[in-house]
């Protein structure tokens, strides 16, 4: 439980961060809230020799309406997440996920654009993001782009992002407290989410039912058409291929993602 | 929810006028905790540990394999590097963990030739700082040469593929190889059978395994150790050492939990007091959580067949439990298990024929040994779900069944078909108790509705009936009380408390006899010069064993108080009696006339006892759960929502202790019903070596407790004292379990193994609803 030995940076600024990355490239690894990467770090799974702590960039920790978007900074704990009077009223799915993130002290380190950026497909900010249609801003010396979440996640913790790229923001559209839910399942509360689906605005997202964060495609296009929820939601989980563990077989996790989608639609209904 | 049963002053205890005994003395070790913190192993600052060496060791990553080399060199290399030793360089005889299996499945110290699990050791590594151990463990270069893991038990006892190959087969100890007799069930009208499993679990203490070792200039080593027996360790170490046991000095920081998987010595603690002195250096260890998950001894895993008969109006005649238990790779405590099983496998029910045998084999997965319960709970579980096996197939209430067959009180002291002598008990006023408390006939009711309503979520009761033996086999316990010339006292103890509350308990029977207020006194433990005996801290024997102890210490001091006030006072040793108001012995029937204290008696010459208790016999706590679980149909999510438990230990002495005892077993039993397995893959790979994927429970998965109150004493000790240590974790897993079976019982589900986990619940459902269709 003691990683290799490691080179430790921590650049008061976004550019100092990039000039970091920009010579250091692959041996760079980015940190946060550092709940994803230290763990592996201890197990020994990763040994990056660089370690850029973006944790404290007070530059990339706000929550604020920008026009039809709030503009969420990427190294925002999941904690300010959850307690957000912005959010609560822009875009409530968003502090209702962020509540599940593993336990208190794990939302005061972890940040939404680690959880992002690390794209483990258990992860619950990945696929609520992803249902919001939400935007990602990333930044490098050659500039910043804007990458659509649904072309975010390429592969399993794998994403569009280049090694020299740092996420800055997350762009969520405004959805006022309408048509949302989320439904989470696990064994023990502060468990990884065996499956969960994020419902917004008649948009389905999955976590952990494949390789990447999902839409449920063939239930938003049911619901499009009008068909009813029961309906839709029985769609769920067509075109899925889920992992198998110890929790959970691939026909389980799709018989989760039917029953959680067809809850998490009628409690959105209801709202 | 959250109803306690908060008693005053218990019947059995406090019936005196201004007793300590039976009320909620708040423990005296909590602002030591809660402030400063605990000092484990590992905290140690101690001097004689300064420049100490760090061991780290190189662990099997296959289950396994033939070891074909071994290349230190490049660790040796690394910097920091002290030593780097194979087996080849440890010159002790490899020990047998367990005196009663072949002789051949000893363990090595480090593996030379062959490992047999994950987490295995093959290499130790001797660093300068705690730091540079994984670095250069990580250059150990091991090649291994794979060979077929046994990981099942039916698997290992086809005896094809060998751990051992010069023992000739994977079995260790067979319990009763009488062949079972083809007519034992012959005269029963309903016959049910069923194999189930009893699977394995960890132990999951928060502080892992940790030991420190140093060696003095006069030839004896200091050896600190986080454990549950100072004098067993002690006595172990030296015998792999090859050591006379005066020659050890074994010290007890404080240790952050047991639950059993800490008793006795493990091996790293040889190595870490060899190391120590083959260096001339003292040595530390203290594992990893990684190494604790596959290192630490497991408990449980029984494959058990039980079978059942009786008769259609609920009267059960023949009861029949087939185990083959799993020891692990290397023999250990865990072989012996069995023999508890056995022993309790009738439970609380009078049953005319019972009949059981065990068979223990190895395979390639980490040892097991006890944990909570060790036996015990593994038999309860066993007869519980006969119990309710058979109920389902006749057709009556589960609370009936078990109700027409415990055994009746007027039969104390009761011998069971085994050979087991109950001392005391009142099986079905427990019973009638908890269903009382949980208004059982209700809870029916809302079940049946919820039943005609068609819920996706469920509701299932379940009632357990448990009897378990506490301090069985280490009847005899030590105790000194010194009282001293400024009113203080000091309590030495051959118990071991790690969470239980010692220090406030034996206080408290010290403080009831003398009259010396409880914040005067002083407990101290788990140091072999001071205290060369002792039987530590499991099977609940605590305080029948040590507390009595105490108390008997406490009236012998009394005595040896009273002889020497005799001379002082002028009076006869027959006319002087305790004035507990003053800590003082005064002359009975004169008040006003002169006294002497304890501390002034102390004040002349020292005033000592030491003493020893034999009870001479084990007791049986027993006791009755009632747990309501909710079952969402569609996800097979199982949520405990209530239990009710009678707990009869006899008479509670501090009811704080008591609870907190009873809160934490029934959350293990709980969390094996529910959540908790140590699972390999086929090829012996650890699957749940992690906290993210072992599935013990927090406070969220829990309810609250219902406790409901009941004592019955034993005649074996004065006090009438029996163990509580383990009798929530034995009570409460066939309680949930049972109430998730009857939660879907209406599908025709009649059994599922634990733990019962959404994934197995909802395939339980599918199963049922296909056949059904």
């Amino acid at each position: 439980m003691i990683p290799v030995g490691f080179e430790y940076a921590r650049p008061d600024s976004v550019d100092g961060a990039l000039a970091l990355l920009a010579e250091h490239g692959d041996e760079a690894t980015i940190m946060a809230g550092g709940h994803s990467l230290l763990p592996v770090m201890k197990l020994r799974l990763a040994a990056p020799e660089l370690i850029v702590d973006i944790g404290r960039l007070r530059e990339l920790n706000y929550i604020r309406v920008d026009g039809d978007e709030v503009a969420i900074g990427a190294a925002t704990r999941h904690h300010d997440v959850e307690v957000s009077d912005v959010l609560a009223t822009e875009v409530p799915l968003l502090p209702a996920v962020a509540r599940t993130v593993g336990d208190p002290q794990v939302r005061h380190r972890g940040t939404i654009g680690g959880s992002l950026a690390h794209g483990d497909p258990a992860s619950d900010l990945p696929a609520a993001v992803l249902a919001l249609d939400a935007t990602i801003v990333l930044r490098s010396p050659r500039g910043e782009r804007k990458v659509p979440a649904t072309e975010f996640w390429t592969a399993v913790f794998t994403t569009a992002k280049e090694p020299d790229e740092l996420i800055v923001e997350i762009r969520v559209p405004r959805t006022g407290n309408a048509g949302w839910a989320y439904e989470k399942f696990t064994r023990r509360a502060n468990d990884w989410a065996i499956v969960a689906v994020a419902v917004v605005d008649g948009r389905v997202g999955l976590v952990n039912m494949g390789s990447t964060p999902l839409r449920a495609s063939a239930t938003e296009a049911a619901l499009a058409e009008g068909r009813s929820i029961a309906d839709a939601a029985a769609l769920a989980a067509e075109g899925t291929e889920p992992p198998t563990d110890t929790a959970g077989t691939p026909d389980y996790r799709r018989n989760l993602a039917r029953v959680l989608t067809r809850r998490a639609l009628e409690t959105a209904a209801g709202r | 929810m959250g109803r306690l049963t908060v008693a005053g002053p218990t019947a059995g205890l406090g019936s005196k006028s201004m007793s300590i005994m039976g009320t909620r003395v708040v423990r005296v070790e909590d602002p030591v905790f809660l402030t400063r913190g605990a000092t484990y192993t590992d905290d140690l600052t101690d001097e004689r540990l300064s420049g100490a060496l760090h061991l780290t060791l190189v662990r099997s990553p296959i289950a396994h394999a033939t070891i074909t080399s071994i290349d230190v060199e490049a660790a040796r290399e690394a910097p920091g590097v002290v030593a780097v030793l194979t087996g080849a360089d440890i010159d002790l005889e490899a020990p047998l963990l367990f005196a009663g299996a072949p002789k051949q499945m000893v363990r090595p110290w480090l593996a030379t030739e062959r490992v047999r699990f994950v987490g295995e050791p093959v290499a130790a590594v001797l660093t300068e700082e705690r730091y540079q151990g994984p670095d250069a463990a990580e250059l150990v270069d091991v090649d291994y040469e794979p060979l077929p893991a046994v990981v099942d038990v039916r698997e290992a006892l086809k005896d094809e593929n060998l751990l051992f190959p010069d023992a000739g087969t994977n079995t260790c100890s067979v319990y009763n190889a009488e062949p079972p007799d083809p007519d034992f069930f012959a005269d029963c009208e309903v016959v049910v059978t069923r194999e189930i499993v009893n699977q394995r679990v960890a132990a999951a203490s928060l502080e892992t395994r940790a030991a420190s070792a140093v060696w003095g200039d006069d030839g004896r080593c200091t050896l600190f150790v986080s454990n549950q027996n100072a004098q067993g360790a002690r006595d172990e170490v030296a015998g792999w050492l090859g050591v006379d046991p005066k020659s050890i000095h074994v010290i007890l920081p404080d240790v952050g939990g047991g639950f059993g998987a800490k008793i006795g010595a493990d091996p790293e603690f040889a190595l870490v007091a060899w190391t120590a002195r083959h260096t001339g250096r003292p040595v530390r260890w203290s594992e990893s959580r990684s190494e604790n998950m596959t290192g630490m001894v497991q408990g449980r895993d029984q494959r058990q067949t039980i079978t059942i008969g009786g008769s259609r109006d609920g009267r059960v005649k023949a009861y029949r439990l087939d185990v083959i238990a799993d020891a692990g790779a290397y023999p250990r405590l865990g072989v012996f298990l069995p023999v508890f099983t056995r022993m309790m496998a009738p439970g609380t029910y009078d049953i005319e024929k019972v009949d059981s045998r065990a068979t223990v084999v190895v395979t390639n997965t980490t040892s097991t040994a006890a944990y909570r319960g060790a036996g015990r709970p593994e038999a309860t579980s066993a007869i519980e779900r006969a119990m309710d096996l058979f109920a389902a197939e006749i057709g009556m209430d589960p609370a009936e069944v078990r109700k027409i067959n415990v055994v009746a009180p007027e039969k104390f002291p009761f011998t069971t078909k085994g050979g087991v002598e109950y001392d005391s008990g009142e099986y079905a006023k427990a019973i009638d108790l908890a269903l009382e408390a949980s208004d059982y006939a209700t809870l029916r009711e809302v079940q049946k509705a919820r039943r005609e309503r068609g819920d996706a979520k469920q509701i299932g009761i379940g009632v357990s009936s448990y009897v378990e033996i506490t301090g069985g086999g280490a009847f005899v316990e030590n105790a000194s009380v010194e009282v001293h010339p400024d009113g203080t006292a000091l309590i030495w103890t051959g118990t071991s408390p790690h969470g239980q509350g010692h220090a406030t308990a034996w206080a408290m029977l010290a403080s009831e006899q003398l009259g010396i207020p409880v914040e005067k006194i002083t407990v101290r433990h788990g140091d072999t010069d001071h205290v060369p005996e002792g039987g530590g801290t499991m099977g609940s024997r605590s305080l029948q064993t040590g507390g009595v102890a105490v108390h008997q210490a406490s009236l012998e001091l009394i005595d040896l108080a009273k002889q020497r006030a005799a001379e002082i006072l002028e009076a006869s040793v027959e006319d002087l009696e305790v004035d507990t108001a003053n800590a003082a012995i005064a002359v009975r029937g004169a008040p006003g006339s002169p006294t002497v204290t304890f501390a002034q008696l102390a004040e002349r010459d020292e005033l000592k006892v030491k003493t020893v208790w034999d009870g001479k016999k084990a007791t049986f706590p027993f006791g009755s759960h009632v747990a309501v679980v909710e079952v969402d149909t569609e996800t097979g999510k199982v949520t405990v929502e209530r239990i009710w438990a009678v707990d009869d230990a006899g008479p509670v002495l501090n009811p704080l202790l008591c609870e907190g005892q009873r809160h934490g077993g029934i959350a293990q039993g709980i969390a094996q019903a529910m959540l908790e397995e140590v699972v390999f893959d086929p090829d012996g790979q650890p699957l749940t070596a992690t906290f993210a994927d072992y599935g013990f429970p927090s406070a969220a998965e829990l309810p609250s407790f219902d406790l409901v109150t009941m004592e019955t004493p034993t005649p074996i000790n004065p006090l009438g004292f029996k163990g509580i240590g383990e009798a929530g974790t034995i009570g409460s897993a066939p309680a949930v379990q049972s109430a998730v079976v009857d939660a879907l019982s209406h599908l025709g589900i009649r059994h599922i193994d634990m733990p019962t986990t959404p994934l197995r619940v909802w395939e339980a459902i599918q199963d049922a609803v296909k056949e059904d269709g």
